[in-house]
Formats: structure tokens, sequence, C-alpha cells
């Protein structure tokens, strides 16, 4: 008892600071780390000018399936910022947000986009070009864990659709081409940001999949390295879905600041922060003045090629569905 | 352990010394609450699951292929260990040499050194591109991300339980008998083998069990270094906590709990092995 | 575990041996030790100056890395107290009087030590969290454990509680309770009999205990990963910071971190060397 006790006062001395100025947790997936750091006090200084308070964005990052899962263990976010639609369908079947979050925010909650890219080592000495050289024998690739990145799944995703796309359809064709690629895979970390560090720091691997923003950050933090960023003829659309965890701002008294913070994401001031970390966006103005930033792609969307995102989960997600079988077995 | 009193005195049974509704009230609430409660929770996850599941659970492919890495990357180590142990044990009772204080001092170093930054250093020492494996990799040798990058840090974080417990009864252990042995004629090994190592060999085995133990449970250190490859390099603790964030609860609950009653045997084995080798002091006393 | 004895007496190699194997040996332990302790030991402060001195500054003095380090001090310094409170009333229980089930209570208070801290969190996940056990009733009562301070401590007390106990109870076992008996026979009170009796025996004992429990407290990760949410400079304690900063490719200040740490733990080394010759 006597601990719990203990235990209840330090949670209220921990949580009083943290209540007396407005302050939002922002919960978001691995590898938005430098997006934030400069997105956060940008907003900071337009609530200011708007409302003459200060706000401070406290930020906690990980896998996004892993974050949803600490947000129903009682992580208090007031706001998510995902790279994955069932991560927060989650939250709401968890009850923490309503079921149609979609509707909340423009473009169905999701002020920016994205795609799987490749990122190469320095004058891309194996000459990969698009998904079939990534199966070849001479070829070892890095992505994450598609069990645990949502990263990793559009890239699991993103795979199947093209040699879908390549083999007319043939859903066993489509299978072979994704286990080949797993096979070339030599070691799967459990966030996007571990599977950066293996192939820029530990030098392992010839290709990094990963979001087209990060592999452009990335060639940009590493310039000395000299790595090189491919864009492949065929992508999956990776949607980045926000939303305001209702049921903890309202608690908190945060829904206004967690509101403007996610609306923020979709002004010009923050559609060109985005752009600069190389996520692609819809502001007409800001996407004329980024254009080069973007090479041209196909891209096809989930629904267009899997039928929604229940049907995944159904399918390929489930324990003992097709991921499972091509992934563990290798 | 080491300042004994001549007479370990028999405790009584009768309760002279006040105290006993004090201390066994907090120790009963302090290990309720803190140990216990939370032990319950998981074996209540685990067993939600019907015994039948719960044994697919532990003996599906990839959760055998994770124990039985972490199992014997957990051996590998504690041979490591044992090898390492044994001759520090030795050199640092038998010798005497210059700078012999401080080696002393640092083989306690791996148990102060937080495991996070045990692993985040051997990781990158090991890496193809850091100094250990800018050597070893040209040679064919791959560290990181192999069976062996976990046995190297299962056996760094445990190095020093062998040492610290076979060096005290080394110290007990009066060099004259070796030394009547070696003007009987007897070879160094030979009086090694005959004189030394069995009055060691209990303090030995219960150094070795405790590196054992260490290994299975070593998480910090392991994450770093050992890649994730399903059914190749990822260790059961790992496995379970991926399962966890695939919201496979029940999942991560029984292989938490398969780990639980390993640790918990070794525990049993390892106590009495403690108790014998106890014994066998007093019988020298 | 246990301590080398203050100077035994020189052992000398047996006469008429030669002077080859002990060299042999010696240099093996030398070279051994060499390579699997002080390189990584010396390595770590290679990387975090690597960059200098400013830079090192600069990254021990980032804002997020301070509380990281203020919160582990902070974690620190309310387990190792409750522990060593734990630990002496522990081995007085055990030491002192026998009962049935002291040995089931033994094998309780040994667990933290054998099993993986992430076997910790997750217990603790599953009995804390909003889907656990005690989840709705703490919801109801608006009390946040997880994710939060309370959390962090409870794991750290539950991963460093055997630690002062392990090291007392022998002592106090092979002491035996004769002196205690003496002075209640005399008329001490309880309280009297610890002060005077008990504490003075045990003392260095405990303070090693405390200096294992402390260390062990501020380097937790396993589990404190599971239940700490990772905000950012609110429940990040410095092993994980050093995770998140490698994650944010800062590795010169992942290392700066792991420096500091490594630093804390070569203090409670030497404080324990130090201990051990004045036992």
């Amino acid at each position: 008892m006597k601990t719990r006790i203990l235990a209840a006062a330090l949670g209220l001395g921990l949580a009083l600071p943290a209540m007396a100025q407005d302050s939002i947790l922002n919960v978001s997936y691995d590898v938005s780390r430098e997006l934030f750091t400069e997105v956060n006090p940008a907003f900071a200084k337009v609530w200011k000018d708007a409302t003459g308070k200060d706000v401070t964005i406290e930020q906690s990052h990980a896998g996004s399936s892993k974050q949803a899962r600490a947000i129903l263990e009682g992580l208090p976010a007031d706001v998510v910022t995902f790279n994955q639609v069932t991560d927060i369908d989650v939250l709401a079947a968890g009850g923490l947000l309503d079921a149609d979050w979609r509707k909340a925010f423009p473009n169905e909650a999701s002020p920016y986009y994205s795609l799987p890219a490749f990122l190469v080592r320095k004058d891309n000495p194996k000459g990969i070009k698009d998904w079939d050289d990534l199966v070849r024998a001479d070829v070892k690739v890095v992505f994450p864990n598609p069990k645990t990145s949502g990263n990793a799944r559009y890239t699991y995703l993103a795979a199947y659709a093209y040699a879908l796309d390549k083999n007319a359809g043939d859903a066993t064709k489509a299978q072979e081409f994704v286990k080949a690629l797993f096979a070339n895979v030599p070691v799967f970390d459990t966030g996007g940001r571990a599977a950066t560090t293996t192939f820029a720091e530990k030098d392992i691997g010839d290709v990094l999949i990963t979001f087209e923003a990060e592999t452009g950050g990335i060639a940009k933090e590493y310039a000395d390295k000299g790595f090189v960023r491919v864009t492949p003829s065929l992508s999956l659309l990776a949607e980045f879905p926000v939303a305001v965890v209702t049921e903890n701002a309202r608690k908190k008294g945060t829904e206004e600041v967690s509101k403007a913070y996610l609306e923020f994401l979709y002004s010009p001031e923050g559609q060109r922060i985005l752009a600069r970390h190389f996520y692609r966006v819809n502001d007409p103005a800001v996407k004329a003045e980024t254009a080069a930033d973007f090479p041209d792609v196909k891209l096809v969307t989930v629904e267009e090629v899997f039928g929604g995102w229940d049907k995944i989960k159904a399918e390929h997600l489930a324990e003992g569905g097709i991921l499972d079988t091509l992934f563990v077995n290798q | 352990m080491t300042a004994s009193t001549p007479t370990a005195s028999v405790i009584r049974p009768k309760r002279v010394l006040p105290g006993f509704g004090l201390t066994m009230g907090l120790t009963l609430t302090y290990v309720g609450i803190i140990i216990l409660l939370p032990i319950i929770a998981l074996v209540l996850k685990g067993a939600e699951v019907g015994p039948l599941r719960f044994l697919e659970i532990a003996s599906a492919p990839r959760t055998l292929a994770a124990l039985k890495l972490t199992i014997s990357a957990a051996a590998m180590a504690s041979v490591l260990c044992a090898v390492y142990g044994l001759l520090m044990a030795w050199v640092l009772v038998r010798y005497d040499f210059p700078g012999k204080r401080l080696l002393d001092a640092l083989i306690d170093i791996p148990f102060a050194l937080p495991t996070a930054v045990a692993g985040l250093t051997l990781s990158a020492l090991f890496a193809g591109n850091g100094w250990y494996g800018a050597v070893l990799e040209p040679q064919g040798i791959k560290v990181v991300y192999t069976i062996w990058g976990v046995t190297i840090a299962m056996a760094f974080t445990s190095i020093p339980f062998v040492v610290r417990t076979v060096q005290p009864v080394l110290e007990d252990l009066d060099p004259q008998y070796e030394q009547a042995a070696a003007t009987l004629g007897a070879f160094p090994f030979t009086a090694f083998r005959r004189i030394v190592f069995p009055a060691i060999f209990p303090a030995f085995v219960v150094g070795i069990s405790l590196s054992f133990a260490r290994s299975l449970g070593e998480f910090g250190a392991v994450v770093f270094i050992a890649g994730n490859l399903p059914m190749e390099t990822e260790i059961a603790s790992l496995l379970a906590v991926i399962r966890l964030e695939e919201y496979d609860y029940n999942g991560a609950a029984v292989i938490a709990l398969t780990l639980l009653i390993l640790a918990l045997v070794l525990l049993a084995a390892s106590n009495l092995l403690q108790a014998r080798a106890m014994r066998y002091k007093g019988k020298r006393q | 575990m246990s301590s080398p004895l203050p100077l035994s007496p020189t052992h000398t190699a047996a006469p008429g041996q030669g002077r080859l194997i002990p060299r042999l040996l010696i240099a093996a332990a030398l070279l051994s030790s060499l390579l699997l302790v002080v390189i990584p030991l010396a390595y770590i402060f290679y990387r975090a100056f690597a960059a200098g001195w400013a830079a090192f500054a600069a990254n021990i003095l980032e804002p997020n890395t301070l509380h990281a380090v203020w919160l582990t001090v902070l974690v620190a310094l309310v387990v190792v107290p409750v522990n060593v409170a734990f630990g002496i009333a522990a081995a007085w229980l055990v030491a002192r009087f026998r009962f049935p089930g002291r040995g089931a209570l033994l094998t309780l208070i040994e667990i933290p030590f054998s099993i993986s801290p992430i076997i910790a969190g997750i217990c603790y996940l599953l009995l804390y969290g909003r889907q656990g056990l005690l989840g709705p009733w703490l919801a109801a009562h608006d009390l946040q454990i997880l994710f939060a301070l309370p959390g962090i401590v409870l794991v750290t007390l539950f991963v460093t509680s055997p630690f002062v106990m392990r090291e007392v109870l022998p002592l106090m076992q092979a002491q035996g309770s004769d002196q205690e008996e003496a002075a209640v026979t005399l008329g001490a009170s309880g309280w009297q009999v610890f002060r005077r009796v008990t504490l003075p025996n045990i003392r260095w004992a405990l303070l090693y205990g405390a200096i294992l429990c402390s260390a062990r407290a501020v380097g937790e990760f396993g589990g404190v990963s599971i239940v700490s949410g990772s905000i950012r400079g609110q429940t990040n304690t410095l092993p994980l910071q050093i995770e998140l900063l490698f994650n944010d490719l800062n590795i010169a200040g992942a290392f700066a971190a792991a420096s500091t740490l490594t630093l804390i733990a070569l203090l409670a080394l030497v404080a324990k060397v130090v201990l051990e010759r004045r036992r």
C-alpha cells in the first residue's frame, strides 16, 4: 500500500508541472524525428501569435504499431501522427477516438504522403534501378521487420503490388517475388530508423528501402557517404494519417490546441516544412516550388490493389496470413 | 560471504529476538506488491489461452528457434565465461604481478556497466567498420548479426560470475598441497586436476549456472548486436517484445512465462548446488 | 559477488617448475582482459570525445539528455533507499526466524535476479496497463502509473529488489544471533539492538549491496523500455536516451551519454574497492 501511495504521489508531482502550461504529447512513428523537431517550434510560434499562449510539444517516436499499443495501455498522447491507417483504427476500436476520425481533417486526415523508395551506396555500384534488381543473388537489401514496422509493411505491399502489376495479377508469382526479396535481407530491425543505422552506420546491405522522405533525409545527413536516392518505376502511396486522441485531450483540456497543431500541418508553412523533409504534399503552390525534389513515379493505392486495409489485415497481416508464410518460412 | 566467524551458530527456533511481526509484515507487503502481483498478472494472461494453445504457442517453430538460439548462445557464453573465469581466478589468487589489483577491480565492470552501453559499444566494435570487425571480417568471421554476436554480448555481461565464485574458494585453498604434489614429482596439470579442481568444483559450477541464467535473461546488450532475423538471431525475450508490439498479448505472455519457468528451474538447481557447496565447505572447516 | 580477502598471503608458484607457465597464464589473463574489458571501455570514451571537448559538452548539456540524467538519478534516489529498507527487513526475517514457507519466500525474492528485465516489464504492463488487471480501476481514478515516473520506479524496484538482501543475508547468517540475543536479554529494545548490534556488523555488506543496487538501477534498460513510453525530455532515462540518440543518428551524442553512465559505473566500482579495503 505504502508504495502505491508513494507512486501515486510521485505521479501527481510529475503531472502537475506539465499541466501548468499548455503542453501536448505528439506520439509519432519512428523516422519522423527530424521533421517534428522543425514543425514543433514553428507551430509554437504560430500558436503564440494567435492566442498569446505558450505551448510545448512533447515527442515520442517508435514503430507506429508499438506506439498505438502504448497509447492503448495508457500513454497519454494528445495527438498521433502515424504512417498507418490501421494503427489509428486500433485506437478507435479501443474507444480513444471516434470511428470516423478520417472525416475530422481534410484529405482523409492525411496531410502528407510518401512512398517506399530506395537508397543505394555511392555511385550505385550494383546498378540498382527498380524492384527487379532487388531479388538478384548479389544484392543485399535492408528494411525493417514488417510485423512491427508500418514502414516495412508499405515496403512489403509495394513489392507485392509491383510483382502483381508485372505478372498481370498472378498472386502466386507475386508471392514468389516477395519471398525472394525477403531472402535477400540480412537483418530485420524493429523500426525504420534502426534499419537506417544498419545501412548507413554499420555499412550493411547494398540498398535500403524506406520512405522516400527518409531516403532524402539520410542522403542529406550522410552527404559525405554519397548515398544515391533511387525511385522505382512503381510504388505504393503511403498515407500519413493524423488524429486527435479525443479521450485523452478532453481529459487534459487540450482539444483546441491539439486540433490547431494538426491543422498547422495543412497550412502552407507546415506543408513547406514537410516538403523540406522530402514528404510529398498537396498544397499546389508548395508542390510547384519543390517539384525538382520529387521524381515522377507511378503510384498505386492500397484501395486499388488490395481492396483496402481491412482486407490486407485479414489476408496478409493476420497470424498465419500471407506475410507469415513468406516471412517466417524463408 | 568471506567474513566468516569461526563458529556459525545454529539458529534456534525459539523467537527471542523482536521484530518478527514487523519484518514479516514489511517483507510480505513488499514482495506481494512489487514481485508477486505483477507475476500473477503474467500467469493469468498466460493461462488465459488454455494448456493446449499454450503448448502450441510455446512450440511454434519461431518460438522454438528463439528458445534454441537463446539457450545455445547462453551455453556457449557460459563456456567462454568458465574458461576466462577460471584463468582469471587462478592468476589473481596464485600469482603476483604489477597491475594485479587493477585487473581485479576491472573484472566487475560488466556488472556495473549498463547493458545498453555494453550493447552499443560491442556492436560498434564488432561491426564491419569497427576496430574488431575490421580485423575479423576479412578472415571471414562475422560477429554482428550472427549467433556469435549474441554469444559475445551474453558472455560480456556475465564475465564476473565465475571469477567471483571461484576466487574465494581458491584463496582458502592452501597451495602447500600443490607444492607437496609437485615435490612428489606430479606434473603441474596433474596437481591441478587432482587437488585444486575437486576443491573448487562446486563453486565453479555455481558460477557457471549463474552465468547461464544471466545470459538467458540478457536483453539490452544483445538487441544492439543481434539483428532480428526471425528463426536465426532472434532471442526469446525479443520475440516476447515483438509479440507485444503485434498486439499478441497472449503470445507475449506465453513466451515470457516459458522463460520465467526456465529461470525458476535454473534458480532451484543453482540453490541446490549452492547448498551442497556450503555443506562441502562446512565439512572442510 | 564476494570479495577477495584483504591481502591474502602472497602465494608463489610451486618451486622447481620454472617460470614459463605462470608467465604464459598471466599474459593470457592480461591479453583477454584487455580485449574483453579494457578496449570496450576505452572505446566508449574515445567515441564520446572523438569530436573534442566542446562537442562532448554540447551533447551532455542538451536539455533532453540533461533531463534523462536527472530522471535517472531521481529514480535511483527513490529505489535504493526503499530496497535497502526492504533488504534489511527481509534479511532479518530470513536469518533470524524459522517459519513455514521460508524457502518459498527466499525463492520469490530471488526471482527478479534470475529473469530477464523484459519479463518484468511485460508483467507490469499486464498489471497496470489500461487493458491490464488494474487498468480500469486506475483509469477510473485517473492514476497514471505506466508511461510516467511511477511505472519506471516500480519496474526498477522489481529488478533491483534482491541486491541488498543477497549481500546482507549471508553475513547475518554467518554471524549468528548470539550478540543480539544477549542484548535483548540485557533489556535492550528491538530498535536499540538493531542500531547498536546488527547495523555495525552488517554496514559494509549493506553499503556494498546499496552500491550494486544503485549501479543496476541507473543502468536498467529492458524493463524500463517497455513501461516508459519514451517521451522525450519526460520519461526517458539515460539508458533509453542512449538508444534514442543512436536512432536519432546522433552517434556522438549516444556515446557521450554512454560515457556518463560508464563514469557512474566506474565510480561505483571505486567505491566498492575502497569499501573492501576497509572491511
